[in-house]
């Protein structure tokens, strides 16, 4: 091989010869595409900056003149330790939920089985959540009393249920099943694509080493989508922790911070507060129902971040 | 047992002594003394180990009338062969012609795909792998493969793919038997010296060539008891192809092996026996045309499509 071809082409490019002219459609394309990236920041940018406009009265007042009488804090801790509550257990249910469902849909089901399956999921989607809640209150409620009832007498010494058993089910644990099945759709449909991308080389990599299905699931399928998972759970995590007609229907409320989640005294969520209080609001209640949006934004915002150090981190590991 | 040819003598002496002169003092025993043991040593330790553990002796393979489908199109029709042990049996014939789904009836991988159907009989060892008290999962543990183009673990380390196989359906072995495995299948692979310092890292970072070998080292160290490969150097170049055509006649100490491919060079170079796969035309079932040993095969065939095959005048 001679050397002197890439010679004089390094010689060409330093002495400065003009690069390729760029076609009008690449230019147009990056340009579109620039503008849309830099027009998401610039709307994030300005909610934050109208949240922390519109809550600044009420982290500068005085701690008597906030909702409560003691204080922004005392104010915000409840709700946002209610709406977090909520969408942990909503995750914890629905993300082995989903996965199951994912990994049937993809590798168990027969194919048109999978196929009505995977449809039926992708309706239950679209489902507005105030359905959902008249579900949860009218139906979920009255059915999971017996269930409620069950757990505080075999498992009442755990803080979750130690009661007393609400006798209405209106309960958090209520709202995480309910919110866990909202979440359901999405996060199967997110990992159930990701499965059924496996690339067919692992797959049958690991059976003709003499993997049984659940095998070779294991080796490839799981740790192939692993990163979507993730973000898929992200994503319902997302979707629970900001919903609120479900929740302010559903939950009965007082403001303390409890684990118990079977009795008729719970935690709020930061979105269903807002949603109930708002339209009586004036003046610097307002303002505090803003500040406490700004810490859902900020618990998303926390929540997202960690996400994707968890999935930048796995992927750095399979490489 | 056969001797290893010149070529392959040259090649590991070579690779040998370039390992030895970049990692001076390694402390590997008595390999270290003599690389001309060393290149013998692959072979004559594999089967005395082997027989200690699993029995590896390698399989006969007899195909009755064998028909493949994939749903209602017939792609393979009426296959009668025997595949002998220790021997390498090449297929070869134009692309379509049936071979990579005959090769995968051999381990019951073809009825992994939707639609695909077997009809006939694969005898291994005197038993029917198609029967139905059979379970497809006990015949791929002995019928192990290497594909097309490399596929470790992505998310497992060199270390962890190798051993994959082992830890499968529940079997525990123990952690120095298998760092033991690891080394065995990985020097049975050549591919031990330029790993063994970096068996962590993950299979997915080496070369394309290295990376087959590691496909090959992960399916022999479960001890099948016959090898298909379906063009496994198709990825690779030529060194890389030399290297494992080696490895091929070293392993057939062990292994019936049934490998695919579209190189004649290859196939009368690695074979002991060809058989050449034929459609009459696009649409019909490819069919086993003519069976014999390599030289014959590429000789003086007894089919005229056959030479025109070997010899280049086709299609
Ligand atoms: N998954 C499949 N579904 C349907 N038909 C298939 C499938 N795989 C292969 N075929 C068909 O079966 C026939 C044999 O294919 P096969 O892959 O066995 O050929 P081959 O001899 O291995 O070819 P090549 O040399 O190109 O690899 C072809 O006509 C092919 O189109
Ligand atoms: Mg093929």
């Amino acid at each position: 091989m001679s050397t002197t071809p890439t010679t004089s082409t390094d010689a060409a490019l330093t002495a400065g010869v003009p690069t390729p002219p760029r076609r009008p459609g690449d230019r147009i394309f990056s340009g579109a595409a620039t503008a849309a990236g830099i027009g998401i920041l610039v709307l994030l940018a300005g909610v934050a900056i109208f949240l922390l406009q519109e809550a600044w009265p009420a982290i500068k007042a005085a701690p008597e003149d906030i909702p409560g009488g003691t204080g922004l804090v005392d104010f915000i801790a409840p709700l946002a330790f209610g709406t977090v509550l909520g969408a942990v257990i909503a995750i914890v249910l629905a993300v082995p939920m989903a996965v199951a469902v994912a990994l049937f849909i993809t590798d168990y089901a027969p194919r048109r089985i999978a196929n009505t399956l995977s449809y039926v999921i992708d309706l239950l989607a679209a489902v507005p959540s105030i359905v959902y809640g008249l579900w949860g209150i009218a139906v979920l409620g009255p059915a999971a009393l017996g269930i409620q009832t069950w757990l505080a007498d075999h498992l009442g010494f755990l803080p979750f249920f130690a009661g007393p058993v609400s006798t209405t089910g209106r309960t958090m644990l209520v709202v995480g099943v309910v919110l866990a099945v909202m979440i359901l759709p999405i996060i199967t449909a997110v990992t159930r694509e990701v499965f059924a991308r496996t690339p067919r080389i692992h797959r049958e990599g690991a059976l003709a080493l003499g993997a049984t299905r659940w095998e070779m699931i294991r080796m490839t399928v799981l740790p192939f989508g692993r990163s979507a998972v993730i973000s898929a759970s992200m994503l319902g995590l997302g979707r629970a922790l900001g919903e609120t007609m479900a929740v302010a229907i559903i939950l009965s409320v007082s403001g303390v911070v409890t684990f118990n989640l079977i009795s008729s005294t719970n935690p709020s969520t930061i979105a269903a507060n807002i949603a109930l209080d708002f339209p009586e609001s004036s003046g610097l209640d307002v303002n505090a129902l803003i500040a406490s949006g700004l810490a859902l934004f900020a618990i998303t915002l926390v929540v997202n971040m960690a996400a994707r150090a968890v999935i930048t981190r796995n992927e750095d590991a399979s490489r | 047992m056969a001797e290893p040819t010149e070529r392959s003598q040259e090649y590991m002496d070579s690779t040998e002594k370039l390992d030895r002169g970049a990692t001076a003092p390694t402390k590997e025993g008595p390999d270290v003394t003599d690389s001309v043991a060393t290149s013998v040593d692959v072979q004559t330790v594999l089967p005395h180990e082997g027989r200690e553990s699993v029995a590896t002796v390698a399989k006969r393979i007899e195909i009755t009338d064998l028909n493949l489908y994939y749903g209602s199109f017939h792609a393979v029709k009426s296959v009668n062969m025997t595949i002998q042990p220790n021997k390498v049996t090449a297929l070869i014939g134009s692309s379509g012609c049936g071979k990579s789904t005959f090769l995968r009836s051999l381990n019951r991988m073809h009825e992994l795909v939707p639609g695909g159907r077997v009809d006939g009989a694969v005898i291994i060892d005197g038993q029917d792998i198609y029967a139905s008290n059979v379970d497809p999962v006990a015949v791929r543990r002995q019928v192990g493969m290497v594909f097309q183009s490399p596929n470790p673990f992505p998310t497992m380390s060199i270390y962890e793919n190798v051993v994959a196989g082992l830890l499968l359906n529940s079997r525990k072995t123990k952690k120095p038997a298998l760092d033991e495995i690891v080394e065995r299948s990985l020097r049975g692979a050549n591919l031990w010296n330029e790993v063994k310092d970096r068996l962590d890292r993950p299979g997915g970072g080496l070369s394309g060539g290295q990376q087959q070998r590691l496909c090959i080292a992960r399916a022999t160290a479960v001890e099948p008891e016959v090898l298909l490969m379906d063009e496994p150097c198709s990825a690779l170049d030529p060194v890389a192809t030399l290297a494992i055509e080696d490895l091929i006649q070293q392993l057939k100490a062990n292994y019936t092996i049934v490998i695919v491919t579209h190189n004649m060079q290859q196939a009368s170079r690695a074979s002991d026996v060809t058989g050449f796969f034929n459609l009459e035309q696009s649409g019909t079932p490819g069919q086993l045309v003519e069976l014999d040993t390599t030289e014959t095969i590429f000789s003086n065939p007894a089919n005229k499509a056959t030479e025109d095959y070997v010899t280049g005048r086709f299609g």
